[in-house]
């Protein structure tokens, strides 16, 4: 039996520990892992708990990151809580898959410590990664913080493992902007913790040997759309009941209160930055900053959960701005930013529909600033004044050489 | 088959080997006692994707099991240790448990698919 550990009632962690301490209390039966940077850290702080009694469950080191999502599906569909970790590189070569896992409906946790893909090879963080896991059946949480790491990856398995629900799910952090900063977190004690969690309900166990099943049969034209349509309705329409369920339970133990999509400043507000990670901090103490300042009346507003889309959530939260900026941390390589046009594709189904316009900002770890924001909400106040975008509609932001545009 | 629409699908692509859940394991069950799924790979016949045929031969076969241990689509039929035959439904013709008969001459030879197994036997090689 696995020893429990002392915690401090707050206590100084990066985001990598954060997380490692929920796979710890979460009482993981298999976790089939690859180091890679930034969230190294996760699966090392795991393999260390093990070392030192912590952990009952098995932890395996594959040869690479398509086998640990390999090993994770086999274990999941085995009838064991699973979770890994990754980021970048690795999670471009898990993506085959990732699909694998989404569309057996095996509820594997992935911590995701965002990080740029190469080429250039870069280890900082952005969002190009998390990006490329949007259409692969998985549930996406987002943290902005190492506290809502630690509490996106405890719910994660609560809500991916709900027999209603059996999707996998990925509890995103931005690399070492969270990954790596030290900060207070108030973790649950490690009973709370799994009681919170709770047993892990196995459904259609492979090592149910009375009762032999096949995951993932080969299915033609005549099969696969419907099985593909399954999933999609599971993740349109029970995810997000599900989410708002276990993000009550969540606040009911922690006095943490989380949304599907977050809303800083939103009441009265006339223009609106959308964003992901730990710009969301920056854009909301800039936001403060303005309608103090400047009388801006400025907002920001954060999808938690990315996938599935909360398009109602959006357009609520978005339908009475004037102007809204999206913020994209990943190069669209040939278009619109991708939370650009998720989030104009909702707002163009409201009667008042905002301008929208997009930054592409920070790639590679490059700082998102203080001023950054501040020049963004002053171009979004224009663009309400004018009632139309007054600038290009999509911006590079924070980048050398001449001034980047398009449309 | 019923084809069934997305709302009737178990989710994950699922599919189970048995009608009904057993209350052993599959393994101490005879195949020919076993409540095979409709949607079960032993219910689809795939005897055509053959071309060579493996032809059995009883007079020289010294039930050593190679065969059947080796057959990588359980289409050996064995039972209590004695070699009964091919099953040509599921077979699709690799050789490979002629390739691991040990007698001399062997008691498996693959032929042409459209060769009677009776001329078969008629033609089988005589002691190298």
């Amino acid at each position: 039996m696995a020893e429990k550990m002392e915690l401090n009632e707050v206590e100084v962690w990066d985001g990598n520990m954060a997380a490692s301490q929920a796979l710890r209390q979460a009482q993981i039966d298999v976790v089939a892992a690859y180091p890679i940077t930034p969230s190294t850290p996760v699966v090392q702080n795991y393999g260390s708990f093990l070392a030192n009694g912590y952990i009952d469950g098995e932890f395996v080191l594959v040869e690479s990151e398509h086998a640990a999502m390999s090993g994770c599906v086999g274990a999941a569909a085995a009838g064991g809580r699973v979770a890994t970790a990754t980021s970048s590189q690795g999670f471009a070569l898990m993506s085959e898959v990732l699909y694998q896992a989404s569309g057996m409906r095996l509820p594997i946790v992935l911590v995701v410590v965002n990080r740029a893909l190469a080429a250039p090879l870069n280890v900082n963080g952005d969002h190009s990664d998390m990006y490329m896991g949007r259409d692969s059946g998985w549930i996406q949480l987002d943290a902005f913080n190492a506290q809502e790491a630690y509490d996106m990856t405890l719910m994660a398995f609560r809500i991916g493992e709900d027999p209603e629900i059996r999707l996998p799910v990925m509890s995103h952090q931005d690399g070492f902007i969270t990954s790596h900063t030290a900060e207070n977190v108030r973790p649950l004690s490690d009973d709370e913790a799994y009681e919170f969690v709770g047993e892990y309900p196995a459904v259609n166990p492979m090592l149910d040997l009375a009762n032999p099943v096949t995951y993932g049969v080969q299915t033609e034209e005549d099969w696969h759309f419907e099985h593909k349509a399954r999933q999609h309705h599971d993740l349109m329409t029970k995810v997000f009941g599900k989410v708002e369920e276990v993000f009550a339970a969540f606040e009911k133990k922690t006095g943490r209160k989380y949304n599907i999509v977050e809303k800083y400043d939103m009441d009265d507000a006339d223009v609106a930055i959308v964003a992901l990670g730990t710009t969301v901090e920056t854009a909301k103490m800039v936001a403060e900053k303005l309608r103090k300042e400047q009388g801006i009346k400025a907002g920001v507003v954060a999808p938690r959960l990315f996938r599935p889309w909360p398009h109602k959530q959006i357009i609520e939260a978005l339908q009475n701005v004037k102007a809204v900026a999206c913020l994209d941390r990943s190069s669209p390589n040939g278009a619109m930013g991708a939370l650009y046009n998720e989030v104009a594709g909702s707002l163009y189904q409201c009667e008042n529909r905002p301008v929208v316009t997009n930054y592409i900002y920070g790639l590679g770890g490059r700082d998102f600033t203080v001023e950054h924001a501040e020049e963004i909400f002053k171009e979004l106040a224009a663009n309400a004044e004018a009632g139309k975008p007054t600038t290009p509609l999509q911006q590079f932001i924070g980048l050398r050489g001449p001034k980047l545009s398009f449309y | 088959m019923k084809y069934l629409g997305w709302d009737e699908l178990i989710p994950g692509a699922i599919l189970f080997s048995f009608s009904e859940e057993m209350e052993k394991d599959a393994s101490e069950i005879l195949p020919e006692d076993r409540p095979y799924a409709e949607t079960n790979s032993h219910e689809a016949y795939v005897g055509d994707w053959r071309v060579l045929k493996p032809v059995y031969n009883r007079d020289l076969c010294i039930d050593c099991q190679f065969c059947w241990i080796y057959c990588p689509d359980v289409s050996i039929i064995s039972r209590d240790k004695k070699m009964i035959g091919v099953d040509y439904d599921h077979c699709k013709g690799c050789g490979i448990c002629v390739e691991v008969c040990p007698t001399n001459p062997k008691s498996l030879l693959m032929f042409e698919e459209r060769i009677d197994n009776d001329d078969a036997l008629a033609q089988w090689p005589e002691k190298e």
